[in-house]
């Protein structure tokens, strides 16, 4: 997937010697997280694709697919310039456990409720990561990060509108909605959360904060808007394992689809 | 022996069409960051609109089969060195957009501030048909990355807004 796609050309990794090993191990963590986090969710929306409750939910959803695996695409590739290694080789030859996705990711698709539950916390979470890391000391992730911005105004959009129609709906849609995010509040939590060494980043200007003041920063934005629809406010801690090894059936379901192809002939060129 | 002149180069990017929409080329849609000449190099650094767009390889691979001649080394790379805006699309552009029926982007939304305060504001568009404001969104998301479904309430017709990113 990343043959002759966008590089970091320009000011190639120039940055990349600049943190010592500790601080470059704690980058190499942030970039695997965030990849993960984009490809995974990337891969729960195309399952919508064709079954959509409604036409124009199918094109939107390919296409939030499309945005989100091109950010993880993006992203390995960083990853790939900052410790060697290929891209593909990051998505799609890792074993289940190896992913850094945070478990929000971890539950299938479920109802047309549960999947915007999910979106919105998703893309308000990833909304304030990206804001604490757009004036990254790391260029080329500076550079990616006020890109995905751009495009994720539209996801943002999009989410919130599915959230008001759903908490503003009538009695099945609204109940829906409020037990979708009553099961995935823990979880949503770990999106950001679970990335090793992230005061060191914060110490190399790579991350504006770390990801505990980045996650009170996004509960507070989102606070207003939750009281104001009547939906449920988030727990005080995300939990334990937040990032992995152990991971869901529904996990390993979804990774036994998007690997089936490269592991039928790793070798294979397109 | 003739000098290649940044002119030339910026001529010959003129006629490399857009492989999603034709009608525009690499150079209206404001892809091209750098041309870079220097001796018997010549590097040109495109930026990508859209960083999941299935159509950077083939707008990479257009742009570098066009230029290939012009130097004896010719290099063509995508860059996000900064960030392509829909505001780069050319007044040019805009106008042949707007005579093969997309409406062009409004001004792109600031991206200083926090992104998750965003949510208040939807792209507005006029219809290229019939120029009338009385329109409705109909889908943030479209057939390619970066189109808006529209519907306009005047001359009954859909039509696609090129995105403001």
């Amino acid at each position: 997937m990343t043959t002759g796609g966008p590089g970091t050309t320009g000011e190639p990794a120039a940055s990349v010697n600049q943190f010592d090993p500790e601080t470059k191990q704690a980058l190499a963590n942030l970039l695997l997280a965030t990849a993960d986090d984009e490809f995974v969710i990337g891969f729960w929306d195309s399952e919508w694709t064709g079954i959509a409750p409604l036409l124009e939910e199918d094109v939107a959803f390919a296409s939030l697919a499309q945005d989100e695996i091109g950010h993880a695409q993006a992203l390995y590739q960083l990853l790939a310039d900052l410790e060697g290694g290929d891209p593909d080789e990051l998505a799609f030859g890792r074993r289940p456990e190896e992913y850094r996705h945070a478990r929000l990711l971890d539950h299938p698709r479920t109802d047309w409720a549960f999947s915007v539950a999910r979106r919105f916390l998703y893309d308000t979470a990833d909304a304030a990561r990206l804001d604490a890391l757009v004036a990254s000391a790391h260029a080329p992730l500076a550079g990616v990060v006020a890109k995905m911005r751009r495009e994720e105004t539209y996801h943002l959009l999009h989410m919130h509108a599915w959230l008001e129609r759903l908490a503003t709906g009538g009695p099945e849609p609204r109940s829906r909605l409020v037990a979708a995010m009553e099961r995935l509040w823990p979880d949503a939590l770990c999106v950001l959360a679970g990335v090793e060494g992230d005061a060191l980043l914060v110490e190399a200007g790579v991350l504006a904060e770390p990801l505990a003041a980045v996650r009170r920063r996004w509960l507070a934005g989102l606070a207003p808007e939750l009281e104001r629809l009547g939906l449920p406010a988030p727990p005080a801690d995300p939990p334990a394992g937040c990032r992995g090894p152990d991971r869901s059936d529904d996990f390993r379901w979804l990774w036994e689809q998007f690997t089936m192809v490269r592991r039928s002939d790793p070798e294979a060129v397109w | 022996m003739r000098t290649l002149g940044e002119t030339e180069v910026w001529e010959a990017l003129a006629e490399v069409p857009d492989p999603e929409i034709p009608v525009v080329s690499v150079v209206d849609l404001g892809l091209v960051h750098r041309v870079e000449l220097d001796g018997g190099r010549l590097r040109v650094e495109l930026l990508p609109t859209f960083v999941g767009c299935p159509a950077l390889e083939l707008i990479r691979r257009s742009v570098a089969d066009r230029l290939a001649g012009m130097a004896p080394e010719v290099e063509v790379e995508m860059t996000f060195a900064v960030p392509w805006t829909s505001d780069r699309i050319t007044a040019e552009g805009r106008r042949k957009l707007r005579g093969s029926g997309f409406a062009p982007p409004g001004p792109a939304p600031s991206s200083d501030g926090p992104l998750f305060m965003t949510i208040t504001t939807r792209p507005r568009a006029t219809c290229p048909w019939c120029g009338s404001a009385d329109t409705a969104l109909e889908n943030l998301f479209g057939p390619t990355l970066c189109r808006t479904l529209f519907w306009c309430n005047r001359c009954r017709q859909p039509f696609e807004q090129f995105k403001a990113v």
